[in-house]
Formats: C-alpha cells, sequence, structure tokens
C-alpha cells in the first residue's frame, strides 16, 4: 500500500516541471479527474489558464499565444486529442513551432487486460501523426517532461507528455 | 447584403494599428484595402480554428487591437469557441463574422439554416460585451468608427454577397499572397518578438 502511494504521480511535480520550463499558459478542457491539478495551477501566479469549449480549439489557441511570444501547453485528455487531428496536424505541426501537450491517458494499465479502446489507440495516433512521446506514470518519471520539452524546443514540433496515472494522481481527496 | 469589399474598404479607415486576421473567400479582399501589411496575419491552417488561434494571439498581446474576420462557415465548425472567447474576456478582441450563408469556396451550398440563425445574438448571449448585426453598407460605415472604439470581445456580424467559385480547384486564378509563416516573420519583426 506505501508502494502504491508513492508511486503516483502529483500534481505539484507537473506545475514545478511547468513552472522549470518557462510555460505561461495552460490551454486545457479541465475534468473531474483532474480537479485538483486545476485547482493547484489557479494558485499559480506565473500560469494562466485558457479554459477550451473542444480540444480542437486548444492546439490552435497555443499557436495564437506562441505567435505572441508565450509559451503555453496544452492539456487535454486522449479522447479530446483524437477529436483534435486536422487541429494538431494544420495549427501544431504544421507551424514549425515547439509545442508540449500533456495527455491523460485514459484506459492505461501496465496491468493486465487493457479494456478501454481509447487506450488502444492512442499511441498508434500519436505514431501516425509523427508526434513523439514520453510515457510518465510516477513522480520518479519527471525528468521526461523536460526531455519533451527540450525535444519540442530542438526539433520545433509537438511532443506529446502521456500522463499514464490519470485516475490515481490529480484527483487528491 | 454588403460586398466583402465595401467592408474592408470601410473598416481600413478605422483600422488604426489593429492586428488584422482575414479569413475565407470574402477575406481575400483585405489585401486590395490593407495599408500595413506588417500588422495582417494569415492564421489558417484548419477550418475552424482560425477563430480560436486569434483568441490565443489577443491573449497573448493584450496592448494590441485583434482584428478577425471570420466567416460563418469556419465559425459553425467550432461554435464553442463563442463561450471560449467570453469565458477569457478579451478587451482587445473584434471579432467579425463575414456571413455569405454559404461554402464558396466549394460551389454555394447553404451552410446549416443559413437564413434564419442570429450569430450576433449567440455571440451576445454566449458573453461577449457586445455583439452587432449589419445587412445595410451604410449602417456599417456610421457605426465601425464607434465599434473599434469599444472594450471586447466586440461581436460584429455582416451579412455579404457570396462569390461563389464553380471552376475546379486546379483551374482558380489564385493571386500571389504571404503564406502563413510569411506573416508571422513580418509580424514578429514589426513588434520585436521572439519564440521561445
Amino acid at each position: 500500500m506505501v508502494e502504491q502511494q508513492r508511486a503516483i504521480l502529483s500534481p505539484e511535480t507537473l506545475i514545478e516541471e511547468f513552472n522549470k520550463n518557462g510555460v505561461t499558459h495552460v490551454v486545457t478542457i479541465p475534468d473531474s479527474e483532474t480537479n485538483y491539478l486545476y485547482e493547484l495551477m489557479k494558485e499559480q501566479p506565473s500560469l494562466e489558464i485558457v479554459p477550451a469549449s473542444r480540444e480542437g480549439e486548444t492546439f490552435a489557441i497555443a499557436l495564437g499565444l506562441i505567435i505572441g511570444g508565450k509559451k503555453p501547453v496544452c492539456l487535454i485528455q486522449n479522447t479530446g486529442m483524437l477529436e483534435s487531428g486536422d487541429s494538431i496536424r494544420g495549427m501544431a505541426l504544421d507551424s514549425g513551432f515547439p509545442l508540449v501537450m500533456v495527455v491523460g491517458y485514459r484506459g492505461w494499465n501496465r496491468h493486465g487486460v487493457i479494456t478501454d479502446s481509447v487506450a488502444r489507440y492512442t499511441e498508434p495516433f500519436l505514431n501516425a501523426m509523427r508526434v513523439n512521446y514520453y510515457l510518465v506514470e510516477q513522480d520518479a518519471d519527471a525528468s521526461r517532461i523536460s526531455l519533451a520539452f527540450e525535444e519540442a524546443s530542438k526539433t520545433k514540433r509537438p511532443v506529446a507528455i502521456l500522463v499514464g496515472d490519470e485516475y490515481h494522481g490529480f484527483n487528491r481527496v | 447584403m454588403i460586398r466583402a469589399e465595401d467592408v474592408f474598404r470601410t473598416f481600413q479607415e478605422h483600422r488604426g494599428e489593429a492586428i488584422v486576421i482575414p479569413t475565407g473567400t470574402s477575406g481575400r479582399h483585405w489585401m486590395d484595402f490593407t495599408t500595413n501589411e506588417k500588422r495582417d496575419l494569415n492564421l489558417g491552417g484548419a477550418m475552424g480554428q482560425t477563430t480560436s488561434a486569434a483568441l490565443g494571439l489577443a491573449l497573448s498581446l493584450p496592448q494590441e487591437k485583434v482584428v478577425l474576420f471570420d466567416s460563418e462557415g469556419a465559425l459553425l465548425m467550432n461554435m464553442g469557441i463563442l463561450a471560449t472567447i467570453a469565458g477569457k474576456k478579451p478587451k482587445n478582441f473584434f471579432h467579425f463574422l463575414l456571413d455569405n450563408e454559404c461554402y464558396a469556396t466549394t460551389g454555394g451550398q447553404p451552410v446549416p439554416n443559413a437564413e434564419e440563425i442570429n450569430y450576433a445574438g449567440v455571440a451576445k448571449e454566449a458573453g461577449y460585451a457586445a455583439a452587432y448585426s449589419f445587412t445595410d453598407l451604410e449602417e456599417f460605415a456610421t457605426s465601425v468608427d464607434q465599434i473599434m472604439k469599444e472594450t471586447g470581445p466586440v461581436f460584429v456580424a455582416i451579412k455579404v454577397v457570396p462569390e461563389v467559385e464553380n471552376e475546379p480547384i486546379g483551374r482558380r486564378q489564385r493571386r500571389p499572397s504571404r503564406s502563413r509563416a510569411e506573416t508571422i516573420r513580418d509580424l514578429h519583426s514589426e513588434l520585436g518578438i521572439t519564440v521561445a
């Protein structure tokens, strides 16, 4: 039980990585599973939250912010990422700017059979879009978040962070 | 209905230093009237998402007026953006909608509920600070100066004459225009912006 508690990805870790990498805006669709992260982001003076109505918007809003000299991340769930295909293509991949997208990996499970179809399509989708990704499941993986920012900056392309602990670490009770 | 070129001719006199983002088939007339190309921005790339990109720009440059000339076909693809914009309340955002009631570039098929939908009404109820509708050029001409002095987000729906294209895409005459990347580079140079 103790080991299980230690193996979570805490919202504080994500915030720390955002701050370390100079993130100015989080363009997001809030959801109940990530409520604690949302509340924590709201408390950060360095972060402005931009709530979107649909995930495809987040990549276009992010492009506008980047053009204006800001450093946004898109924080969405994998279901919404699937909806965002044309926006990722036209507003992120084709723009030639770095962008980190933090994607809740709904349905991901290291153990047993994955039953949620969205988890089965998540990585094939990213591979089809030629978007590289880093799986982050616990605090010990935090350095991979900075790696994603570095890669995005170097390649001037979107890079995804798949948050594989979506249903445990973000909704502190 | 108003001709799109008359909208732009009229608007240009009141543009000031605003950043202008034209879209759609009607939007291409802007290049005939602009006098400050370095502040014109092409944000196309995914139909329905130029509005979102314009919002991002307005949020990132609160000291600049950002003017979007949207089209109704694109807005219908992502109508939720009206709530997103209203929620962020960008005081510097002026959202013009050139409504020709059809998909002009694909042969003029009507958009859903083309004649009855009230876009300004939708924007106002979504939470825009102000919303207007125009079908008459003179009325638009006498109002635009005051509109550009208002606190955003402001929505301005204008019924424009459709310019339907039926030629196959490969045979259409296209005037040279700057790419998205070129317009971004020019704006960065104009405003002294560097991307992190």
